[in-house]
């Protein structure tokens, strides 16, 4: 004789969780106990309730923001672009630290030329082109506040280009901190809204230097200087081809308001 | 992440209703469904290779789902079992057993949460009694327990009807 019916038993009946064997000895035991087969088989009918009342639920389509593919997609876009501003900052820290250290040591001077231009403009970019909450300080719309603020850190008069017929759309901009003092961070979107910058600052040296590729990881820009001031237009490696004519555009509008 | 997403994908449906049931609240459901699928992403190569990976995403959201009701019963935010039970289970309303579901949703809604858990895991989700003790973080025979506990306690609301089993439930008090 096989072992004692338990209550256990006969709930694993109603979930249906018994083997052939056993499930048998448990109808054998529910037809001999009328009472105890009728308690069991409203449980049975309470479950077939539920399952029938919540299961409309799982056969709703599955909301877009519960989309695993997007979830994924999100993640990796925000610990990459996380990655990337860490690296930008710590580059900048590294920049500053070694001219410093440099100048100190043995008297040389730190990087002040186009080249050290164009890796502030590169990392200005790393880490303002990619930001989604505020990546400018000052909007468009208060664009003269915006000249007002740049020109004063500077000490020199800026223009803003206009650079809606190459399709990009001026968002505003902020100053910057460069191994080199402040600088001015113009930035820019097109229709797909990705971004491009013109990092803008006085040059010691290389007063006038003709335009120049450059490249930084994923960050392609084209650096010139004009009468003192030094200029780097500086976008993502997806645009390259096309910030060569836009920077012309950019320094033929700058040289005839300035 | 290839396996992850064709482990995960087909349990969606499943937490947004286990979800739902216990929070009775479909934006906050899914919201703690996003929570859990983040989680779940973010801490699949920390799960154990031989563990299930159903239980564990079980056991993800239902731990978030606990600490939500109860900073929710914190702040003191009750909300009114009939209120609710008609807009967040979206039961179709030309279906004959419409009051006979809504009558087993009402007493549902009235168990104490560690009943409901219980009868949802095994009765609703078709976990194993033991994935269940696994997603709970108690003993077999703590669910055991809690299942007849639950099964009977449901079938006395339901034959009490809603106008009592809707004042009775725990922590569910009308707020003008």
């Amino acid at each position: 004789m096989s072992r004692p019916i338990s209550e256990d038993d006969l709930h694993a009946y109603v979930d249906g969780a018994l083997s052939g064997a056993r499930r048998a000895d448990v109808e054998a035991y529910l037809e001999r106990n009328p009472e105890v087969a009728e308690q069991y088989a409203r449980f049975g009918r309470q479950r077939e309730t539920l399952r029938a009342a919540l299961g409309p639920i799982a056969a709703e389509p599955v909301p877009p923001q519960l989309n695993l593919a997007h979830l994924v997609a999100a993640r990796r876009q925000s610990s990459w672009t996380a990655w990337r501003a860490a690296v930008a900052a710590c580059l900048l820290l590294l920049v500053g630290g070694a001219g410093g250290w440099s100048l100190r040591s043995i008297g040389v001077e730190p990087g002040v030329g186009i080249n050290a231009l164009a890796q502030e403009a590169s990392y200005a970019y790393a880490v303002f082109g990619q930001d989604k909450g505020r990546p400018v300080e000052i909007n468009a719309a208060d664009s003269t506040a915006l000249v007002r603020w740049v020109e004063n850190r500077l000490s020199r008069q800026i223009s803003v280009p206009d650079l809606s017929q190459a399709g990009y759309r001026f968002m505003g901009g902020r100053v910057v901190a460069t191994p080199n003092g402040a600088a001015g961070l113009l930035m820019y979107d097109d229709a797909q809204g990705a971004r491009i910058a013109i990092l803008m600052r006085p040059m010691m040296r290389d007063q006038n230097a003709p335009m120049a590729e450059h490249r930084e990881g994923d960050v392609v820009g084209y650096a010139w200087a004009d009468n003192g001031m030094g200029y780097s237009l500086v976008g993502g490696n997806s645009a390259a081809s096309l910030l060569h004519p836009v920077a012309d555009e950019a320094r033929r509008q700058m040289r005839s308001r300035t | 992440m290839q396996d992850m997403m064709a482990i995960v994908e087909p349990l969606i449906p499943s937490l947004r209703r286990y979800a739902r049931s216990l929070l009775r609240d479909q934006v906050s459901a899914d919201d703690l469904v996003q929570d859990c699928l983040e989680r779940v992403i973010g801490r699949w190569h920390q799960r154990r290779a031989d563990g299930d990976a159903r239980t564990w995403v079980f056991t993800i959201l239902h731990n978030l789902a606990i600490n939500r009701m109860r900073q929710t019963a914190r702040r003191g935010v009750h909300v009114p079992v009939d209120d609710t039970s008609e807009t967040a289970f979206a039961t179709p309303p030309t279906q004959e057993d419409q009051l006979h579901h809504q009558a087993a949703l009402t007493a549902l809604a009235a168990l104490p949460e560690d009943q409901r858990s219980v009868l949802l895991l095994i009765g609703v989700e078709d976990l194993s009694y033991a994935e269940a003790a696994a997603v709970l973080g108690v003993p077999l025979g703590t669910v055991m327990s809690r299942l007849s506990r639950a099964r009977q306690r449901l079938a006395q609301l339901i034959e009490e009807g809603p106008a009592r089993s809707a004042t009775t439930g725990p922590g569910l008090r009308r707020v003008k």
